[in-house]
Formats: C-alpha cells, sequence, structure tokens
C-alpha cells in the first residue's frame, strides 16, 4: 500500500520538476537562509515594489513561462518543436514598435494605441504560426527543419519591418507590462502570465483541444479514422504558439521600451524546449501535460537566478546549465529509471532474505 | 514491390536520396551559371569558387558529420559549439602555452571524439532524446569556450602562422589581373581535408557494413533489428563520428580564421543542418547523401555570395534569400515525395 503511493508519487508526470524546484530551492536555503526574503520597497519612480530572488524568478520567468504552454501544444501535436520562436519574437515585436513608433523612429508621442499594436503583433505572431503550421501539417515537412526557415530569416525579417532603425518608444506607460503598474507592488508580467494560464486552462477544459492534440500525437492515421482532422489541429497547435509569441514579445519588448534585433530572446527557444522536456513530456509527441511544462520554465528561470546568485558569469552559465539539464534528463530516462528501480527491488529482497535467515 | 511496376522514367527509377541529390546539384549548377552569365567578373574566376570552399571547409566537414547522425534519424546541435571551443582551446594552447601544431591537433579531435562519445553513449545506450542530448552539448561547450577564455585574440605562434599561411596553388586555374600578372589560384589545407573526408566517408557509407546499417537505422529501426544490426551500437558510432567531425571541422575553421573567440561558429549547426537538408538528407532518417551534402554547403554559400556581389548588402538581406531557398527546396522535397508516393501506390 505504502509502496504503490510512493510509486504513484515518483510515476507522475509532475515529479520530476517539483523535485528540480524543491532540490534548487534546498540548495539555496542552505546556502543562503535570506533567499525566499521578499521586501517591498519602493522603485525609481516612487511606487511600491516587491523585491526578492522569488519575485525574480516569477518575473523573468514569465516570458517561457508563455512560450512552454504552446511549445507544448505544437510539441505534444507534430511529435516536433518550433525552433523560430525566438525569431518570431523579433518579428512580433519589431512590428509592435513600428506600429507604435510610426516611420518615425524617435517620436514625441505614441503613434497608435498600444492595444493596437498589440493586437498586429498577435496578427503577425499568428501569421508566422500559420507559415509553419503550414509547412509542418500540409508539407508534411519536419516541424524542427519547417520552422528553420523562420529561424534563419526571422531576425532579418524583424530588422527589416523598422528599416533596421532602433525605435524607442517614449510613453512611459508601455513600461508597465514589463514592470510594475504604479500602486500594484507585483510585477505586472505575473498577471500576464496567470491571464494566460487561466486562458489556456478554459480552453483545454470547455473544447476537445487537448484530447485531439493528444490523439494526433499519439497516433495520426488512427485519429483520422476517428474523424479528427490532424491537418487542422497541427495547424492549430502552431498558431496557438504565434499567439504566445506575440504575448512573449509584448513582455520583451516592453521591458526595454526599445529592440535589438539580433539579441531579443537570443536562445530562447532552446530554453522554451527544454522546458518542456523538463515537464516529462515526450519531444516526440503524444501524452503531455501542460502544466507540467509551465513549472519546468520557472525551473529554468530559477536555476539561472541561482547562478546569477554564484557570481557566475552570463556567458559562462550555459555550461553549469548543460551540467544540470543533462543530469535532469538522465535521472528521468525510463530506462535509468527502471534500472535504478530494480535496483531497490533488489535491494529489498536481499533485506527480506537476511530477516528470513535469521 | 513488383520491380515492373517500377519502370518508367528516369523519375521513378532512382532512389529517394540520389533523386533528391540530383535536384540539388542541378539547382547548384543552375545558380552558378547564372552568376557567372548575370554578374560577370567575380564569378567568372575561377578563385572565386575555391574562395567559397576555402571560407566553407569547416561547415562542409560539419555538414558532412551532420548528415550521418541525420541519416540515422538523430540530429547534433553541438557541432558549433563544439568547432568554437576547438579553436579556443587550440587557440590558448598554442599561444599562451606555445605549444606545438601537431598536440593541438590531437586536442581537437579530442574534444570532438570526446564529445561524440559522451553524446552518442546518452542517445543510444541511455535512450534520451538527441535533441535535448546535443542542446545540453551545445551549452556546455559554448559555455566552456568563455571558461577558458573570454575575450578574443588572434594566434601569434610563428608555425602555426605559417600552416595558416600555407596556400596550395591549383594549376591552370589561375588568372590576370588589371596589370596583366599572373595570379594563381589557390586553396587551403582545410579544403583537402574536407575534400578527402567527403571522399572517405561517401565510400564508407556506400560501400562498407557500417555505411549500409545507418541507412537501415534511420529507415526503419524494428527492421534493422530483424535483420541483425546492432541498432544501439550504429546509433552511438554515428554520434561518434559526427563528434569527430566536428573536432577536425574545428581545427580547419581555427586553421582559417586563426583566432580564439567565444562567439565563433555561431549558428554553424544551423547552417550545416540546413546544408544537409539542401544536399537531400531527410531529418526522419534513412535518406541522404554525403555528396549531396558538400553541393549543399556550396549552394548555400553561393547564393550568400551572390546576394553580397549584387549589392544587397544590407545584412538582413542574406538571412532572407537563404530562408527562402531553404523553404523553396524543402517544398521541392516535400512534394517529390509525395509525387512518388503516390506513383508507388498506383
Amino acid at each position: 500500500m505504502n509502496m504503490s503511493l510512493l510509486k504513484k508519487i515518483t510515476r507522475n508526470q509532475m515529479f520530476i520538476p517539483v523535485m528540480a524546484l524543491l532540490l534548487l530551492a534546498v540548495v539555496n536555503l542552505v546556502v543562503d537562509p535570506g533567499f525566499f526574503k521578499v521586501t517591498l520597497g519602493t522603485n525609481n519612480a516612487g511606487n511600491p515594489v516587491l523585491s526578492g530572488y522569488l519575485i525574480t524568478i516569477l518575473d523573468y520567468g514569465s516570458e517561457l513561462a508563455i512560450l512552454a504552454l504552446g511549445m507544448t501544444l505544437v510539441t505534444a501535436a507534430s511529435g516536433g518543436q518550433d525552433i523560430s520562436v525566438g525569431a518570431t519574437i523579433a518579428i512580433a515585436g519589431s512590428a509592435m514598435l513600428r506600429i507604435l513608433c510610426g516611420s518615425n523612429s524617435h517620436p514625441d508621442a505614441l503613434q497608435a494605441p498600444i492595444i493596437v499594436a498589440f493586437l498586429v503583433a498577435c496578427l503577425v505572431g499568428m501569421l508566422c504560426g500559420a507559415f509553419n503550421g503550414a509547412l509542418v501539417s500540409v508539407f508534411k515537412i519536419q516541424p524542427m527543419i519547417a520552422t528553420l526557415i523562420l529561424f534563419t530569416a526571422g531576425r532579418s525579417i524583424a530588422a527589416w519591418i523598422n528599416n533596421n532603425e532602433l525605435p524607442i518608444v517614449p510613453d512611459p506607460k508601455f513600461a508597465y507590462f514589463g514592470s510594475f503598474i504604479p500602486g500594484i507592488p507585483i510585477p505586472t508580467t505575473v498577471f500576464i502570465v496567470l491571464i494566460c494560464v487561466i486562458i489556456m486552462a478554459l480552453v483545454l477544459k470547455f473544447t476537445n483541444l487537448g484530447l485531439y492534440t493528444q490523439a494526433v500525437g499519439i497516433n495520426e492515421k488512427s485519429s483520422r479514422l476517428n474523424g479528427i482532422n490532424p491537418t487542422f489541429i497541427k495547424f492549430l497547435a502552431f498558431v496557438i504558439l504565434g499567439l504566445c509569441v506575440a504575448v512573449a514579445a509584448l513582455i520583451k519588448v516592453s521591458r526595454l521600451s526599445t529592440i535589438n534585433y539580433s539579441v531579443i530572446a537570443k536562445d530562447i527557444e532552446m530554453d522554451a524546449i527544454l522546458a518542456v522536456a523538463l515537464g516529462g513530456n515526450s519531444l516526440s509527441g503524444g501524452k503531455f501535460n501542460i502544466w507540467a511544462s509551465v513549472l519546468g520554465a520557472y525551473v529554468i528561470q530559477f536555476l539561472t537566478t541561482t547562478l546569477y546568485k554564484f557570481n557566475v558569469q552570463s556567458d559562462a552559465l550555459a555550461a553549469y546549465k548543460a551540467v544540470v539539464v543533462i543530469l535532469l534528463v538522465f535521472f528521468s530516462a525510463p530506462k535509468v529509471r527502471e534500472s535504478l528501480s530494480g535496483l531497490g527491488k533488489k535491494i529489498a529482497v536481499m533485506k527480506a532474505r537476511k530477516g528470513e535467515s535469521k | 514491390m513488383n520491380k515492373t511496376k517500377l519502370k518508367g522514367g528516369f523519375f521513378n527509377r532512382v532512389s529517394d536520396t540520389n533523386l533528391l541529390m540530383t535536384i540539388t546539384i542541378v539547382i547548384f549548377l543552375m545558380m552558378y551559371i547564372g552568376a557567372i552569365v548575370f554578374q560577370g567578373s567575380g564569378f567568372k574566376k575561377p578563385q572565386m569558387f575555391f574562395n567559397i570552399l576555402n571560407a566553407n571547409a569547416a561547415l562542409i566537414i560539419t555538414a558532412v558529420g551532420m548528415s550521418i547522425v541525420m541519416i540515422t534519424g538523430g540530429i547534433d546541435i553541438s557541432v558549433g559549439g563544439v568547432v568554437a571551443l576547438v579553436s579556443m582551446c587550440c587557440a590558448v594552447y598554442l599561444d599562451k602555452a606555445n605549444g606545438n601544431i601537431f598536440v593541438s591537433i590531437l586536442i581537437a579531435i579530442g574534444i570532438g571524439l570526446a564529445f561524440g562519445i559522451v553524446q552518442g553513449f546518452l542517445v543510444a545506450y541511455v535512450d534520451i532524446q538527441p535533441f535535448i542530448v546535443s542542446l545540453a552539448g551545445m551549452f556546455f561547450a559554448r559555455g566552456m569556450t568563455t571558461i577558458v577564455n573570454t575575450a578574443p585574440f588572434n594566434v601569434q605562434n610563428k608555425s602555426f602562422v605559417k600552416l595558416k599561411s600555407t596556400r596550395i596553388t591549383v594549376p591552370k586555374m589561375g588568372s590576370y589581373n588589371k596589370k596583366g600578372l599572373y595570379i594563381p589560384a589557390y586553396v587551403e589545407i582545410g579544403v583537402l581535408v574536407a575534400l578527402a573526408i567527403v571522399v572517405i566517408l561517401f565510400l564508407v557509407l556506400r560501400y562498407t557494413k557500417l555505411g549500409r546499417a545507418f541507412y537501415a537505422v534511420g529507415g526503419n529501426k524494428q527492421s534493422a533489428l530483424m535483420l541483425g544490426v546492432n541498432v544501439k551500437r550504429t546509433k552511438f558510432l554515428s554520434h561518434v563520428i559526427c563528434g569527430l567531425m566536428a573536432g577536425i571541422g574545428g581545427y580547419v575553421y581555427f586553421l582559417h580564421v586563426g583566432s580564439g573567440a567565444a562567439s565563433h561558429a555561431s549558428g554553424m549547426e544551423m547552417n550545416a543542418i540546413a546544408s544537409s537538408i539542401i544536399g537531400g538528407t531527410m531529418l526522419s532518417g534513412g535518406v541522404g547523401n554525403i555528396a549531396g551534402t558538400l553541393f549543399g554547403v556550396l549552394s548555400l554559400s553561393t547564393i550568400q555570395n551572390i546576394v553580397s556581389s549584387a549589392g544587397l548588402d544590407q545584412a538582413w538581406w542574406t538571412g532572407i534569400t537563404i530562408a527562402a531557398m531553404l523553404c523553396i527546396f524543402l517544398l521541392i522535397q516535400s512534394i517529390v515525395i509525395r509525387q512518388r508516393k503516390r506513383a508507388l501506390k498506383r
């Protein structure tokens, strides 16, 4: 009875990301007991803000968490990953700035309301998603290869949209999305993530999207025989990811109030895919747990923040990340788990035998 | 399958691999001839072609390794990182420790093999997805490069500089400059290494047991197992070869640029993947050809050269044209394969 409960817990998909989070938390607590201290201070503008490592993680992990939502769907439906998200963030962000600033790159006032710019960015993001989706679903090109096209072209297109100039948004209100709204001490990004998560939860609860996605991911042919249109489901997954990309672009651009085409959201696609993998989702499609991916995203940010805390250079960060990733993936690999549990059983049997002989 | 049904035009007789490669070679030749006709001067000189080879010898080597992994159905996105790490390590060894060249070559091969073996083990024997394994490999290699040395620097080591500037003249391919002086055409040592590797691996894939095993495993794991192929070992070896190629490619890259920097070879893994695809290798495995990959690299760099010599030197045009070309190739592949499937069904 007790054993089966333990098994149930360790077999759960959330086990790995939750354990990783706990491990990171414990390490941080041992090294610095004040790690989780959250203090209320004021920022430069005199508004109350919460600060502390925990807030940093929640704040800076949000783009990744939003991307993880869409990436999980794409992974589950198509059995492949979208490696163009970083580049499409650049495109969507660039389009947003183009609408906000117009043709003049340093305007005195906004040329269009923020909501219009955001909607245009959403449209652009969805278009990019539709392009990828069409290549994958209609032309049956492997997702990683299909998205390689926008991966190569994306940053160039982003630069082309704004004529390679770097527009600066004059309105301080635009910066609220990536920082704090005056009077509210919690980062705005946290609310944005919450809204996205709630919308996704509602969609998964009240539509068949989740079920259909799984069905297509597990076996495309049999899902077609059951009346599901695999082409459309795959296409839809990419379009949804495009929407997530637009939201992430809003946060990214808002943090700086400007854009740097070659640097913005660089390598974020790798982190987003990693989040999906850390969440215990199979990268070859099929069953998925979207919340585990979101948790995975925060694990990555937690790790990054922890490493920064230990004064690791930002360029060298990747090496440490790699070691942790390999360890995590190694111990969550079914093969290793099986042999480990086999080892556990052997020990138990040996103990039982010893008891008998006594 | 009934063979008589397959008889017909050339289209139906060649294998997927050769068909895709033929398309690539034809398009490459058309592009190059088009460049000679419409752009004239630069492309008329054979040295233009040799310059493309000189600049892309390292890419050819890494792309060839990548093709082998892709033929077995895997992927390795760590090659760019390994190239950067190799050039940084060799640069530090040669410059700061004043080491000798032979040892530096061993270092390069050692680093490449180490990455190949570890990644191959994790992919083949522990059953972790190759994408994640090599992603971690890429992170590790890039991170280690900055840990080894942060600032970029040029290598001053005398014997290395001598090796770097060694030029092999190609007879009868030179041209006369404006003053009427004869300038011989040349290639760098890296090009010879790259061509040798292409030939060797081409033969290995075509005529050895191991080479056929790569195709078998990539085409269908289950039936490969039934045929008595050691699937795990084959996968492992494909990654080891890819790692080795990344190591050698890293040294050739280092020999071409002569410096160590953390930003070296950024995006090279994607270029290698793109060249493999343009050359007719399919990511799903089982289809691909080393000679095709060579032409993939050549097509990719020719279009880059055309774009820059056409005066569209704003940075974004290169990215957009390469992507457009990739897109066209992928669509052609997709349509061709679909047509053939339909033809086979009939």
